[in-house]
């Protein structure tokens, strides 16, 4: 390890505290690069439009800020899903957790054992990253591309029977994870992607997709209840011609939440949906920062957020369509709403459009306020208790993002795992 | 729409201006007459060829001195000057807005402009240079009184004379004349160019200028505070209802100068005024300046309606030439129950920088936008609003249409906030957009801001091409393409035109077609 750099080099400092995994066959020169491509663009700070909203001095000091592990009474999510798991215990890979990593119409690989010299991975890791830094940096990326420790590298051929789940374990109160993985889909493919729990007291997680023709791709993750805990995830998507990519995340606590998607339409009549559902209370910052580019003709764009806070907590989102010249009869949409359930919690928003063809269809829409006293007042005449009247009409407000989730029983456990949320902290 | 979007380029010209009297029922031929009257191309792109008198090129402690010598200033105007210049030496310029044009150098401008002949204040507007009083009734601007009475002698006594309009004419640096003064100080109402407000009420203006946009605010609107050289100054007693629309003219004449005007709005407990602004320049190709400020002080349940037309010369369709249009405006709602209303229609401008914005200080306070943004051929528009909630049930309404053709660029830009204390406040945004052409770019940076949760706010935005159903609806009504075009682009615009006042209605209808000549094909 290097010598501590000065103090007044947030980034250097920060990779002198890194351990640049040795030299692993096909990814050195992606690391490399990656590396080169974060000192030029530095860690971001404050001043930084991009960071507007959320302050990433916690994200990019040398050592993560210490995080309590949250005794969890409830069952584990997903237990009843019949689905491959891979665990990381603190973003170290546990073989003894995770099942066999065999299963038909795919292939399985960990990033920090595939040292084969041409490797399939070498075409997207650290490839989709890099398209997604233009126009805006993201240098936590590029972090992670350079100092990543492990990850899968998933490859799909066909249609697996189940769904691949990755299960992020906090044990370690000063755990700083670091985890990169690549999905690649070919034509035709298809994919389920599950992900939950904390990860690490801090916790940098890069997912680059690629999906290609005609293949589907469906992400569900439940980012861990561990009140302390931070976290900054990227999730890079191209799109190939008539392909599918549904990406839903559930956040309930976590102190510090950022969460960018940066996906491409490259492809004609692609389709891209993401949504997100969040709950927040008290010291709980969280940030959905997503940019869809529209590069090719006739896609589809659907972008759904809804936050819930309480206590003075604060969400962020930043949403941008980018809709290029040529990439005609787009329709893309974006609502980002938020209920404050209380006078301290704050909404900020950035929702951006920006367009250079004509013959699309483009709309956002964003709100705030409190929860709708006549609804509150409908059913507490009808005798529903106020708590109960205040939890449904949460849960209701929710739903549109809920409703993104394909499959109806994982629909019902994040529902469930919502309403847990809520009855917990009724009032 | 295919057919729409290869049709030629005369389009919508033709259906605004037609010449062979293709007029349909019910629209009559006056009507017909005055649209055609703003038709053509840029119509106001010729020069006055008139003495001036200019300071040197360039920006110095000499020059900010020599334009307070110039306007007669007392000296802590002067100091307040050479302390803005001191400021905007430590300034940059922002480059955040989506704009893009080639560096200024602001040591080639003039900043100082003025006909030779105004050297001595001219006593009345009978004494004003007639080439002067031609350029403005060359633009549509009645200087002479008479010419609004009609020539019916002693109208002003009649209660049932025609609207007047009181009018402050801008001439590149100086202010040429201000109309119905004598009218107006009966009521109470000062209205004059504020480098005579400074002189004749200094207590005014020391107490409000500077007050609502900082020296220090911004890089353009820093510069300004050093080198404004005239602009407008109204001030309305309480409780009174300003008698007429005061409106000013800003004309940029002279070569290479910059026009930095400054005014400066106080409308005190419970009165009323509504002003409106126009602005034309010569068509040149080289790129000019004009920075303005605009600071408008609202007390107690007053209210304040401020619309601009802007139609700056744009440029060529090649985006040769044209007025870059750096303006700061801002309007302070001080006391509870004040309101103010900004209708801007925006046309002209190579490139245009401008948010028109609401502080909404008092309780139950009100701000409102309405805009139009049109950007055809090269030109660039980075527009918008910023709402700022700090007081109790304060409202805001923002209606804002852009309308992108040619190769032009055209971004709504605004905040809204809601501040902790802003408690039951409310905020609408609606922001549309109309794509005509695949090689325009239209885009949308809200900012929202919400602070406490008793409050809502609600942004909702889409952009569009012009509507094929809306199209198809007008076609097989019979309509040809060229006039259901228009007829769908003046709907779009339907909720910010009905906002502007009577006299700019028209004009802006018929300027709203006309700026996108051309633009179809």
């Amino acid at each position: 390890m290097a010598a501590p750099a000065p103090k007044e080099n947030p980034t250097e400092a920060m990779l002198a505290s890194r351990q640049i995994p040795a030299a692993k066959g096909w990814s050195t020169a992606a690391r490399e690069d990656a590396v080169a491509r974060l000192r030029r663009m530095g860690l971001p700070d404050r001043r930084d439009e991009y960071w507007k909203f959320t302050r990433p001095d916690s994200l990019i000091q040398p050592d993560a800020p210490r995080a309590a592990v949250l005794a969890n009474d409830e069952p584990p999510l997903f237990d009843q899903v019949d689905r491959l798991k891979i665990v990381f215990v603190d973003g170290v890979f546990d073989a003894q957790a995770s099942d066999d990593l065999s299963l038909e119409g795919l292939s399985i690989e960990r990033l920090a054992v595939s040292d084969s010299d041409l490797h399939w991975a070498r075409d997207i890791y650290g490839v989709l990253e890099t398209r997604g830094q233009t126009p805006v940096d993201r240098p936590l990326a590029a972090l992670n591309t350079a100092c990543a420790t492990d990850g899968v590298l998933i490859h799909v051929t066909g249609t697996p029977s189940k769904p691949v789940s990755l299960i992020y374990r906090h044990m370690s109160e000063t755990s700083d994870a670091i985890l990169h993985h690549c999905i690649k889909l070919d034509a035709g493919a298809e994919l389920t992607v599950l992900e939950n729990g904390p990860a690490a007291a801090r916790f940098n997680k890069v997912m680059e997709v690629d999906v290609a023709d005609g293949a589907s791709f469906h992400h569900i993750r439940a980012q861990g209840r561990d009140h302390e805990r931070r976290a900054a995830t990227h999730l890079f998507a191209r799109l190939g011609s008539a392909s599918h990519f549904k990406s839903f995340t559930m956040t309930v606590n976590g102190v510090l939440t950022r969460n960018e998607a940066v996906i491409e339409l490259t492809g004609d009549d692609a389709s891209a949906h993401i949504a997100g559902a969040c709950v927040g209370d008290g010291e709980f910052h969280h940030d959905d920062t997503v940019f869809i580019t529209h590069d090719a003709v006739n896609c589809e764009s659907r972008q759904v957020f809804k936050k819930v806070l309480r206590n003075g907590a604060t969400g962020v989102f930043q949403g941008k369509i980018l809709v290029k010249a040529g990439a005609q009869k787009t329709d893309g949409y974006q609502i980002s709403q938020s209920l404050l359930l209380d006078g301290d919690s704050q909404f900020l928003a950035k929702p951006e459009l920006e367009i250079y063809a004509d013959d699309v269809a483009c709309s956002h829409g964003s709100t705030s306020g409190a929860i709708d006293e006549e609804a509150l007042f409908y059913l507490r005449a009808r005798g529903v208790p106020k708590g109960e009247a205040t939890d449904m009409l949460t849960l209701s407000f929710l739903a549109e993002a809920v409703e993104e989730i394909a499959s109806d029983t994982l629909k019902e456990e994040i529902n469930a795992r919502l309403e847990s949320w809520l009855n917990r902290r009724r009032s | 729409m295919k057919a729409l979007t290869e049709k030629g380029n005369e389009i919508l010209d033709n259906v605004i201006v037609k010449e062979n009297d293709g007029v349909k029922e019910g629209v009559d031929q006056e009507t017909v007459d005055a649209v055609r009257e703003v038709g053509g191309k840029y119509k106001y792109g010729w020069a006055t060829d008139i003495e001036m008198e200019y300071a040197p090129k360039g920006l110095t402690p000499d020059i900010v001195r020599l334009i307070s010598e110039k306007n007669e200033e007392p000296q802590w105007m002067t100091d307040w000057r050479l302390e803005a210049y001191e400021r905007w030496l430590t300034k940059t310029e922002p480059d955040w807005a989506m704009v893009d044009y080639p560096e200024i150098d602001f040591q080639d401008q003039y900043y100082y402009a003025r006909p030779k002949s105004m050297a001595v204040k001219p006593k009345s507007l009978d004494d004003v240079d007639p080439k002067l009083l031609e350029t403005y009734k060359k633009l549509g601007i009645p200087l002479k009184e008479q010419a609004i009475l009609a020539g019916v002698e002693g109208a002003e006594e009649l209660t049932d004379a025609p609207r007047k309009v009181a009018v402050d004419a801008v001439f590149d640096s100086v202010s040429v004349g201000t109309t119905f003064q004598a009218e107006l100080r009966k009521a109470g109402v000062i209205f004059c160019s504020i480098s005579e407000a400074i002189r004749e009420h200094p207590e005014l203006v020391r107490k409000y200028l500077g007050s609502v946009v900082p020296v220090s605010d911004n890089f353009y609107a820093t510069l300004n505070s050093a080198v404004f050289s005239d602009g407008s100054f109204v001030y309305v007693p309480p409780g009174v209802r300003c008698p007429m629309e005061l409106s000013t003219y800003f004309r940029i004449n002279a070569e290479n100068t910059g026009q930095f005007e400054r005014t400066l709005i106080i409308a005190d407990k419970g009165s009323y005024v509504s002003y409106l602004e126009g602005c034309t320049a010569p068509q040149r190709d080289e790129s000019q300046l004009h920075a303005a400020v605009v600071e408008i002080i609202i007390e107690e349940d007053a209210e304040v309606k401020y619309s601009t037309v802007q139609n700056w010369y744009p440029g060529d369709e090649n985006g040769k030439g044209g007025i870059y249009n750096f303006v700061t405006k801002r309007a302070d709602c001080r006391g509870d129950r004040a309101k103010v209303m900004w209708t801007q229609v925006e046309t002209g401008s190579a490139v245009t920088w401008k948010y028109p914005s609401c502080i909404l200080r008092g309780d139950d306070s009100q701000g409102e936008f309405y805009s139009i943004a049109i950007a055809n051929n090269m030109q660039q528009a980075d527009t918008g609003t910023k709402m700022i909630h700090l007081g109790k049930r304060t409202k805001s309404r923002i209606v804002s249409k852009g309308i992108s053709a040619g190769k032009a660029q055209n971004t709504y830009r605004g905040l809204v906030t809601m501040h902790p204390k802003a408690k039951e406040s409310r905020n609408y945004t609606q922001c549309d957009s109309l794509l005509i052409g695949d090689k325009c770019g239209a885009h949308t940076v809200p900012y929202i801001e919400v602070k406490n949760n008793s409050s809502r706010v609600e942004h909702e935005a889409t952009t569009s091409k012009v509507d094929e159903d809306q199209m198809f609806y007008c076609r097989s009504r019979g309509m040809d393409e060229e006039e259901a075009v228009a007829l769908v682009v003046n709907g779009f615009c339907k909720d910010v035109l009905q906002a502007l006042p009577m006299e700019f209605a028209m004009e802006a209808q018929a300027l709203v077609a006309i700026s996108l000549e051309g633009s179809v094909g």
